[in-house]
Parts: structure tokens; C-alpha cells; sequence
């Protein structure tokens, strides 16, 4: 039956992440665009909430709760919160869905345990790379098998940076796409934090790899490997629903403003300019939230979801763009104002058009 | 209960029984019917009337998505041409306005002709929009006076854009809801809606409008001129609340109203089904021309056409589930006001633009009127004009949203 309310519990779960969202990340959110640090006490109070635990195998100490519709629901209201501190969070998600859905035993052990474990620990997936022609499906990348390793060789970006628990690097091995888990501190190595035009508060990396070797069992997935191409789907919809969140608070901020701002004698919202512009946002934004629900329930129903993710990806992407322009706009001046939030939402919204492949559901 | 996009096997059964009515019963004749506004026509009429509306559509038993299902049956029946779905006979918007503001007794008065089972097509229909009263419709001049000495109600006025209005005006056992005032003076309060029985003197057909799009639909003035109707033929209550209109029980004015909020998601239904005729057709043409959508290709390698049959598909299907969602609250009896503006906003200007683009995306020939698309342009536009226009629809959203009353925002 075609239903448009969240389940009891997911209901209880987005009420517990908005309540999170409102009272413990946007307080904390200009800050960290400013300083470009996220505190530690923030994702380890979310660690408690067990979010990423709790969608991870009951096997390995999680909840077993695993649904693309109910991420989509966290990752909607962290990001309405604040999009670094949301993606901050959730960064374990970033290995652990990966290994959950395609580990050998032994990486599950190794990776889910200590992301099931009393201590947050950060996560770090490396799909993207600089490249204006970048193919999610085919990166330059490339892994060569040699006797019981593998040697990695190309440049990434946007990594969210690694903590103790190796990240996950895509490449081309062959004319196959797969994962390795790599250890950070490999030699062959090199880091180097990015500055980005949104998502300050996070710190990513840009990571280029030169012969760098890992042993045969580092692949995902290990002799079977991995449909990378499943993850790379559902990362577009956990964006989708990331930049969902972000048009929302640019929708709310800027109603809110509306009605507070007087101009010619009344209220900005009583103009039909103003009020109209925030009609269309409240519908686009609905539109684009039925479009990602619909892809994050095939997902969960196993059905094949490519196209219904690339839509609703590219619309939601359009949509926290127009919004979070339009919420600059209705602030006038004092839009451009860093003291204001539009601008920061118009930053960090300009970013989904690269951030498709962080798969968070 | 968790969200879901899965429909019940009764809609899945509902959805192929109508899109086979579509391509069967309308597709054949959508262009001929475009071509001779005016001619009825006859064979989808008659059709519907002896078959069509006697099958049973979708599955009898097992659960439902109710609303839903309705709003299934005119996409698909606009799939296949949305000027024949107007112009079948039924109580069309007439019937919703019985069904919301009247009695059980006048349900049955005004509707058991259209459950009759021989007889001859029937038709409903509703008459509100006036010469000078269109969006506002708190501004018709046609007046209804209670005539004591006959117990009857005497109307008199002018309205344009009936949809259907020739049908159910001329043809015995059809009725058209008519909207007047029965006290000028009172604004909004004293505006009530009445049934009229076709052909009941004083009723005149003036004549029907030519027509963009939607050609095959009968879009009728009706002149008024001492139209008597029995007293119970008003709907809801003769009583004219002046204080505060907006109060709870109150079914006047913001009754009428309230018929929008289910007939609002069947007009999104109805775009999107045109829409859907628009872009299918696009995306077949180009596969027999090797194009087809790459949803895995890198944004540097997506061509410009890729982009825009995305952006398409992307747009209908969000205007798609906009509308169901505003049926989907229908079905639980919980308020709507804001998502079936939501649905009809969107689905009004997300399937005029779609339809545009088809037109320019096949180029000269998609110009011709050799092929469908120019005709679906044509038909597609009235969905964001006709209940509420784009516009009416965003002002009921901003209100919603913004939590102002009619006063503060118009
Ligand atoms: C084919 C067809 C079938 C129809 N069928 C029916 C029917 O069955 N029954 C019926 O009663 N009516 C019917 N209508 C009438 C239809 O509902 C009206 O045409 C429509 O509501 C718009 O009214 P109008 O044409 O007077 O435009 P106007 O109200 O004059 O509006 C003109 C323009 O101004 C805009 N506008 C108006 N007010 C505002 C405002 N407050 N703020 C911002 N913009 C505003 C409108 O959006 C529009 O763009 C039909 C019309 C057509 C064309």
C-alpha cells in the first residue's frame, strides 16, 4: 500500500535526531564553519544516540535496524542541523555500510566491532577525485594485482579525514570497479587537508596515492569483491537527503526572517514576491523529499534503483541550490552577512554537484 | 504502516484497466476530436456510458490506496486524452459538490441517474467562474432570491467556462451546481451553491468557447434569467453567517471551498497523465533513434538532452507523488488544504513545462501536427489555469505556511 508516514519508530527516531539537531548541532554550526573544527564532544554525544550502530548487524554488537528510508530520515534532519557536523557524524556509516553489506568476515570483525564499540570512530571513504570529467563508475584510480598485493595508484578528494580505522579507497582493477581498505598511514601516502567553498567544518582531505600496497585481503569483499556500484547508488540517495535537509533550514530560516522583517509599513512575507518564493520552496522541497523516499524504499526493498537515485539526487541537489539562493535573497543585504545562517546553507548547498558518493545509507 | 511506494495489486489492476480503455477507446479518436471542436463524440460517450463505466476496475477484494486509486484512474484516462476525460459523462466536479456539502437524501436525488442502469449519458458540472470573477470567486454577481410564495429559489446571472456545462444544461437528468449569492451584501457568507437540473427554464445555453488545448471538452456560458429550483435544492445551509465566516461549522463559503481540496489532486492526476503521454512519447522516439537515458554517466558526459529528459522524468514523478500524497490524507479523512495546492501547483507547472520542452525537443516535428505532442502542449496548459491558477495555488500555500489569514496575504 502507497504510504507517506515514517513507521512508529522511525517517526520516534527522526523526532530524536531533530530534537538532536536543533538543541545540540545548530548552536554548535557557525562556529565550526568559522574555525573549521568540529568539536569532539558533538559527534560523541551522537555516537551515544547509536545512530550508525544502531543500522549495522545485530552480529557484531549493532541494532540490525539497517533501512535506506530511515537514514534518509537522520541524515535529513543532522543535515537541517548543520551539513559538516551531519556528514562529521555520520562518517562511520562510510566504511560500516560498506563492510556490512560486502565485508569478509574478518573486515567485519575488525571494522563493524569498533564501530559498534563505546568510542566514536571516524570513518573515511575515498571515491571522488579532482577532475572536472570525474566518472563515479570509473575512476582513474587503479589497483594492480601483484602476487599477494595490491598497488594503489591515483588522487582523491573530499575524503572526510581518517581516524585509526582504514578508509575505503575506490579504483579500477581491470575493467572492474572495487574497494580496498587502506591504512592512512600507509607509506606511499600523502595527505593534505582541503579548504572547500562549504562544508568548512569538517576537516576532508585531498589524498594522493602512489604505489601504495595493501594485501590481497584489503579488497572488499576479499576473492568475491564488492558491487561498488550499489554503494555509489546509495550514496546519492543519502545526499539527496542531506541536501534536502539543508533546503529546509534555508526555508525555515528565511520564513521565519520573513515574517519578522518590516519594509514599506508591513511584513516582507505579506508581499506576494516574498510569499510566493517561499511557496515554491516549501513544494520543491516536498517534491524532492517523495522523490529520495521513493528511491531509499527500493533500496530497502531490493529493488534496483539507479535511475530513481539519480533523479531524485540531481533534483534534490537543485532544489537546496534554488532554496538556499532564494533564502539569501529574502534576507536582502543581510543575507550576504556571515552573521546570518543563508549564506552558509548557499555554501554548503553549492556542494552536492561533487558530494554524490558519500554513501550514508 | 511505514512508508511505502508499493501500490496495492487493486490500484496495479485499476491502472491497467484504465490505460487499456486509453489506448483503446481514446487514442484512436484523441485527434479527430481535436480537430472538430464542438462534435460530440459520440462513440467514447456512448462507450462509456454502456460499458466503460459498468466494468469493474482494478481487483474487488484486498486492501486499497483509496484516494489514490482515484487519482490512478485520471492519469491514466488523461494518458489517454484529457479533452475525452472531461467530456465523459459523469457528475464530473458536480458530483463532488454534492458529495462534500449535500444531505444523503440529495446525493441520492441528483446522482442515481448517473447509477441508472440503461437510460441515456448524462452529465455534472459546476458553474462558479463569472465575466468579472475568476480567481475571486468571492466576487460573482449571480444572485439566488428565496421566493416564498413558491418555496423555490430564483436565480440570475451569467457564467462562463463551464466545463461540460453544454452537456449537463441541455441533456435531461444532468445537473450543473451553480454558485450565487443569496445575500449580495454579506460578502463570502452569503455565498451558497445550488443544483440545477438541465433544462430547467430560465437556464440558457449561450454557447461554448473555442478553445488552445482540452478542444473535445464542452466549455459552456450559461445565462440565468428567473431560473426557479426548489428550496432543496441548495447545498448546505441557507443560513449567512456575517461574523466570522471562517468559523467551524460554517459550510458556506468555506464548504464550497472545500471541494478544491479533492477535486485539486484529480487535476494534478489528470496533468500528470498528459505529461506522461508528452514524455513517453519522447524518450520512445529517441530510443528507436539510440537515445537513451545514461543514469550512470559522469556529469562532463552527459549530453544536453540526457539532462533534459532527467530533469522531465525527475519533475512528473515529484508532482506524481505531491499528489498522491494530498489523496493519500484524503483517504485518512485528515485535512489537505496545503498539499493538494502543493500537488496542483506543481503538477500545473511542472507538466506545462514538460510538455513545452517535448514540443522543442523533437524539433519540426514535434512542431507538426502530425505527431501528438503539439496537441498534449496544447492540453496540458489548462492544468494550471483551470482550479485554482498557479498563482491562487502558491497564495493558499504561502497562507498555510506562513500562518496568515486571507486578509494579510492576497
Ligand atoms: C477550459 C476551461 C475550463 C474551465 N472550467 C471551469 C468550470 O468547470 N467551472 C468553473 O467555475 N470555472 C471553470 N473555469 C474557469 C477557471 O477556473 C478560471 O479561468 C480561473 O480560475 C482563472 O480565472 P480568470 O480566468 O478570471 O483569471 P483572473 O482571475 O482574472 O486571473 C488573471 C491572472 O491573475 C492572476 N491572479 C489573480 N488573482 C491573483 C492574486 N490574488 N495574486 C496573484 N495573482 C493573481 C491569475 O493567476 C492569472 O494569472 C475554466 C476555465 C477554462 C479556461
Amino acid at each position: 500500500m502507497i504510504e507517506f508516514q515514517p513507521s512508529d519508530d522511525q517517526a520516534l527516531i527522526a523526532e530524536t535526531v531533530r530534537q538532536f539537531a536543533e538543541n545540540e548541532v545548530r548552536p554548535q554550526a557557525r562556529t565550526c564553519d568559522e574555525t573549521g573544527e568540529m568539536p569532539a564532544e558533538i559527534v560523541s554525544a551522537a555516537h551515544e544516540l547509536g545512530l550508525v550502530a544502531n543500522a549495522l548487524p545485530e552480529a557484531v554488537g549493532g541494532g540490525g535496524e539497517r533501512s535506506a528510508v530511515t537514514g534518509c530520515l537522520i541524515a535529513e534532519e543532522l543535515a537541517w542541523g548543520d551539513l559538516a557536523i551531519a556528514v562529521g557524524i555520520l562518517t562511520p556509516s562510510l566504511v560500516g555500510l560498506p563492510v556490512a553489506d560486502f565485508g569478509t568476515d574478518e573486515q567485519k570483525n575488525t571494522v563493524l566491532k569498533a564501530l559498534c564499540g563505546s568510542e566514536f570512530q571516524a570513518g573515511a571513504l575515498a571515491i571522488t577525485e579532482p577532475e572536472f570529467d570525474f566518472d563515479v563508475f570509473r575512476p582513474r584510480t587503479t589497483a594492480t594485482r601483484n602476487g599477494d598485493h595490491y598497488v594503489i595508484e591515483g588522487r582523491k578528494c573530499q575524503v572526510p579525514a581518517p581516524g585509526e580505522l582504514p578508509m575505503l579507497v575506490t579504483a579500477m582493477e581491470g575493467d572492474a570497479l572495487q574497494a580496498f581498505l587502506v591504512d592512512a598511514k600507509s607509506s606511499g601516502i600523502d595527505r593534505k587537508r582541503e579548504s572547500n567553498l562549504g562544508l568548512r567544518g569538517l576537516a576532508t582531505e585531498e589524498i594522493t596515492l602512489s604505489g601504495v600496497e595493501v594485501p590481497a585481503s584489503a579488497r572488499l569483499g576479499g576473492e568475491a569483491g564488492a558491487d561498488v556500484r550499489s554503494l555509489i547508488v546509495r550514496g546519492r540517495v543519502a545526499m539527496a537527503a542531506m541536501a534536502i535537509g539543508v533546503a529546509r533550514a534555508a526555508f525555515e530560516t528565511s520564513r521565519d526572517y520573513a515574517k519578522e522583517r518590516e519594509t514599506f509599513g508591513a511584513p516582507i512575507a505579506t508581499r506576494q514576491a516574498i510569499a510566493f518564493k517561499l511557496a515554491d520552496m516549501a513544494i520543491e522541497i516536498d517534491g524532492a523529499r517523495l522523490l529520495t523516499w521513493e528511491a531509499a524504499w527500493r533500496l530497502d526493498d531490493g529493488k534496483d534503483a539507479l535511475r530513481e537515485a539519480t533523479l531524485a539526487y540531481q533534483q534534490a541537489q537543485k532544489v537546496a541550490l534554488t532554496v538556499s539562493d532564494g533564502a539569501v535573497q529574502v534576507f536582502g543585504g543581510h543575507g550576504y552577512i556571515r552573521d546570518y545562517l543563508p549564506e552558509m546553507h548557499l555554501r554548503n548547498a553549492s556542494g552536492f554537484a561533487s558530494f554524490e558518493a558519500l554513501s550514508l545509507v | 504502516m511505514a512508508i511505502s511506494f508499493e501500490p496495492t495489486e487493486n490500484t496495479v489492476a485499476a491502472k491497467e484497466h484504465f490505460n487499456s480503455i486509453a489506448m483503446e477507446q481514446m487514442r484512436p479518436i484523441s485527434r479527430r476530436y481535436d480537430e472538430n471542436e464542438g462534435e460530440v463524440p459520440t462513440e467514447w460517450v456512448e462507450w462509456w456510458w454502456n460499458t466503460g463505466r459498468k466494468q469493474t476496475s482494478g481487483k474487488l477484494d484486498g486492501p486499497s490506496d483509496g484516494f489514490i486509486q482515484a487519482c490512478v484512474q485520471a492519469e491514466e484516462l488523461c494518458f489517454g486524452d484529457a479533452a475525452l476525460y472531461l467530456r465523459m459523462p459523469t457528475p464530473a466536479l458536480g458530483g463532488s459538490a454534492v458529495g462534500a456539502a449535500g444531505t444523503s437524501e440529495q446525493k441520492v436525488q441528483f446522482l442515481k441517474h448517473f447509477h441508472a442502469d440503461g437510460g441515456h449519458p448524462i452529465w455534472g458540472a459546476m458553474a462558479i467562474t463569472e465575466p468579472q470573477a475568476g480567481s475571486d470567486a468571492s466576487a460573482i454577481e449571480t444572485t439566488a432570491e428565496f421566493d416564498e410564495a413558491s418555496d423555490e429559489w430564483v436565480i440570475n446571472g451569467q457564467k462562463i467556462f463551464c466545463t461540460a456545462g453544454k452537456g449537463s444544461s441541455t441533456v435531461d437528468g444532468g445537473f450543473t451546481v451553480v454558485w450565487a449569492t443569496i445575500d449580495p451584501e454579506a460578502g463570502r457568507a452569503g455565498i451558497k451553491s445550488f443544483v440545477v437540473p438541465a433544462n430547467t427554464p430560465g437556464m440558457e445555453l449561450v454557447g461554448c468557447e473555442k478553445k488552445l488545448g482540452i478542444r473535445a471538452s464542452d466549455t459552456a456560458t450559461l445565462r440565468f434569467e428567473n431560473c426557479r429550483v426548489p428550496r432543496d435544492h441548495l447545498l448546505g445551509s441557507a443560513e449567512v453567517k456575517k461574523k466570522d465566516p471562517k468559523k467551524a461549522g460554517d459550510k458556506g463559503f468555506k464548504g464550497v471551498l472545500a471541494t478544491f481540496d479533492a477535486s485539486r489532486p484529480i487535476v494534478a492526476a489528470m496533468a500528470v497523465g498528459v505529461g506522461r503521454a508528452s514524455l513517453d512519447f519522447v524518450k520512445e522516439n529517441l530510443a528507436e533513434r539510440g537515445v537513451e537515458i545514461r543514469y550512470d554517466a559522469p556529469p562532463a558526459e552527459l549530453t544536453a538532452l540526457e539532462r533534459d529528459l532527467m530533469e522531465m522524468e525527475a519533475e512528473l514523478q515529484a508532482a506524481r507523488l505531491l499528489t498522491w500524497r494530498a489523496a493519500s490524507l484524503i483517504s485518512k479523512g485528515r485535512p489537505n488544504n496545503l498539499e493538494a495546492s502543493m500537488a496542483k501547483a506543481k503538477a500545473g507547472l511542472a507538466v506545462t513545462r514538460i510538455t513545452q520542452k517535448a514540443v522543442g525537443l523533437l524539433g519540426a516535428e514535434g512542431y507538426s501536427t502530425k505527431l501528438m505532442v503539439e496537441k498534449w502542449m496544447r492540453d496540458a496548459k489548462i492544468n494550471d489555469i483551470y482550479e485554482g491558477t498557479q498563482q491562487i495555488n502558491q497564495l493558499i500555500v504561502a497562507r498555510r505556511i506562513l500562518d496568515y489569514p486571507s486578509s494579510v496575504l492576497r
